[in-house]
């Protein structure tokens, strides 16, 4: 999957071996990441030149397929709504296009909140050690066997409507502990190697050590951890969506597809309103795994193989 | 038990129970936090019903009194832990006299089914996959195919589950698209009801093995190779054992145990993917109860089968915490945690 077809055996094993030294050359690293920016670059192309009022004024004719398709009444693709049209006579595209980037958001802003608070915990737990320690540790530890989804929903149910930033926030609210745990962890490990009671001999400050010295041999496992909690966060958003919770008024990917259900568009063959979202998703996830097995590489190199 | 610390399982105990206690308060607080009256809300729906109401002042003061939500907010507290222990979560509003806990007992053995179910496949299959990938006496076809379909890992089980369901359910009608038993079975210890439970529970829980096998895979796959490298498979071969041997014996035998640990911390995500499956599905669950109470707006469901499911990931990351040290008795307790 991953290397493409060479024909000369020592070419292939040089580039491996390029490969080897330098693992951010990784294609899974660059794959990964061409998937994510796609998404990204839907949503920017999307908004030069796509009419998006077309989310908000169902004008078009319903339940139209894709070009090149017909639905069950005998209705072909127009151009007008190239991807079709869901069953309010909505521009998929126009859907699309702004749901997807609105998806990633939530995802993207509930783990940047979720990994500052995890880093300032694990580094406290780590470092303090002591009571603090005990209790962060057993915080995260009780924290981390809740699925978010559960909590969330009763949020949801009683507040109601919500914006795309407070998603997030709640969402943030259940993707500190993992890196919590990971960076207190390496931490611990990390406080009795030679460089760091070196630099404490030296008589530099906590701070420092805690940033300048130890901070920088954490990057890939912060990165690890950052878009495994992307991830996680785009499963709880989507999941709170699919069951009719989450924003309302916006569209995100999830309520597409919670849409889509509802009316039946299963048994419709109503394939792209529900089939859209979905491989739009899938791209993001496949993207996000990519990249994370090819960070994975970075910071274990015996993995480094394949 | 023997051989395990009293210390250690004193410490998963107190987790196991703060996680339920902390679980149980913010399943109450936030509710409380919402302007909303839950008792205005059971009067709009007799109003709804009945098409008007006569004293609703009078009713109001009832149905709160009824509610407990006349009472200080402390004693509220306490009342409500005492019941939630006891899994009293009170009675739901939209499916009226019926208590909270009976719909739950209903739903939990379906979900419960569903998923030691998908667990114990994709658990299997996923290991093994991941031990032959790592394995180099594994046919090179097999170690190309087994990382492209390694793709679905990262895809949560309900874009499968749609996928599926249009496929097999939609399209080639092999597999009943909604439900967990036909319409026209009575349920009942006899082949046509356990048939169609079969035939109604296969895309359902396929849609969650496709797409969490790959997780235990690439674990695996890295956990073999770290013990490809150890000193006692080395010795082994040396020795001049059979792979094959090796393979089970040595190798399989000891990468297997940290993915115990990380099926652990996995079971919530797990049983959030299933409850959505079951949504969509709509499988006679607890991911079908909770839908239900959303759409509702049935806080005593909404909340009892969050509360239940909370419970049920804690206790068994609870029991699996503690089965490990008697599985793995290299493990050292002191530390508590990973």
């Amino acid at each position: 999957m991953t290397d493409a077809p060479l024909t000369r055996d020592d070419k292939r094993a040089a580039k491996r071996a390029a490969r080897f030294e330098n693992p951010w050359r990784s294609p899974k690293l660059a794959w990964g990441a061409g998937l994510l920016l796609s998404v990204v670059a839907l949503g920017i192309l999307g908004r030069l030149f796509w009419d998006l009022e077309a989310v908000f004024t169902g004008a078009n004719m319903l339940k139209i397929p894709p070009i090149g398709f017909e639905n069950l009444r005998g209705q072909s693709g127009t151009f007008a709504n190239p991807l079709g049209t869901d069953g309010a006579g909505r521009d998929m595209l126009a859907l699309l296009i702004i749901g997807a980037p609105n998806t990633l958001f939530v995802g993207l802003m509930a783990s940047l909140i979720g990994m500052s608070v995890g880093i300032v915990l694990g580094f406290t737990a780590g470092f303090v050690g002591g009571r603090t320690d005990d209790t962060i540790r057993v915080l995260s530890d009780v924290m981390i066997t809740i699925p978010p989804l559960l909590i969330l929903v009763v949020v949801q149910s009683v507040f109601g409507d919500v914006s795309l930033t407070l998603m997030a926030l709640l969402i943030a609210g259940f993707v500190w502990q993992s890196p919590t745990r990971l960076i207190r962890a390496q931490v611990l490990s990390m406080r009795e190697a030679g460089y760091v009671q070196m630099a404490r001999l030296s008589g530099a400050s906590t701070p420092h050590i805690m940033f300048k010295e130890m901070l920088p041999n954490l990057v890939p496992y912060l990165f690890g951890s950052f878009i495994a909690s992307v991830t996680t966060s785009i499963v709880t958003a989507v999941g709170l969506e699919v069951l009719g919770l989450g924003p309302q008024r916006v569209p995100t990917l999830g309520r597409i597809i919670y849409e889509a259900i509802n009316a039946g568009a299963l048994i419709q063959n109503l394939w792209w309103w529900w089939g859209l979202p979905t491989l739009l998703l899938a791209v993001m996830f496949i993207g996000l795994l990519l990249v994370n097995l090819g960070l994975d590489e970075v910071s274990n190199p015996r993995l480094r193989k394949l | 038990m023997a051989g395990i610390p009293a210390s250690y399982i004193k410490n998963r105990l107190i987790t196991l129970v703060l996680t339920i206690l902390i679980a149980a308060t913010l399943i109450w607080i936030i509710p409380r936090l919402s302007p909303v009256d839950p008792a205005e809300i059971a009067l709009g729906r007799m109003a709804a019903g009945a098409g008007s109401v006569a004293d609703s002042d009078e009713i109001l003061a009832q149905l709160r009194a009824s509610m407990g939500i006349d009472q200080p907010l402390a004693i509220q507290y306490l009342r409500y832990i005492g019941n939630v222990l006891v899994f009293d979560f009170g009675i739901s509003t939209a499916s009226f006299p019926t208590p909270v806990s009976a719909l739950i007992a209903q739903a939990l053995p379906w979900t419960l089914g569903l998923m030691i179910l998908s667990l114990l496949i994709t658990f299997l299959i996923g290991n093994a996959l991941g031990a032959f990938m790592a394995w180099d006496r594994t046919p090179k076809l097999a170690r190309v195919a087994i990382p492209a379909a390694m793709v679905f890992t990262s895809i949560p089980p309900i874009l499968s589950g749609l996928l599926l369901m249009w496929i097999f359910a939609a399209k080639l009608r092999w597999f009943p698209l909604t439900g967990s038993y036909g319409l026209t079975v009575e349920p009942g210890w006899d082949w046509a009801f356990i048939s169609s439970v079969i035939s109604h529970g296969t895309l359902p829980a396929l849609s969650i093995v496709i797409v969490t096998f790959g997780f235990w895979a690439l674990g695996m796959r890295g956990l073999m190779i770290t013990v490809q490298g150890e000193d006692y498979v080395k010795l082994a071969e040396a020795k001049g054992l059979r792979p094959r041997y090796i393979l089970y014996k040595y190798m399989i035998r000891n990468a297997i145990l940290p993915q115990i640990t990380a099926f652990a911390l996995k079971i919530g995500l797990l049983v959030a993917g299933q409850v959505l499956v079951e949504r969509i599905f709509a499988y006679n669950g607890m991911g079908k109860l909770l839908y239900d109470a959303i759409l509702n707006q049935d806080f005593p469901v909404i909340q009892g089968v969050s509360f239940v499911i909370i419970l049920l990931t804690a206790l068994s990351v609870f029991i699996v915490d503690l089965i490990y040290p008697l599985i793995d008795p290299r493990i050292r307790h002191d530390t508590g945690a990973t």
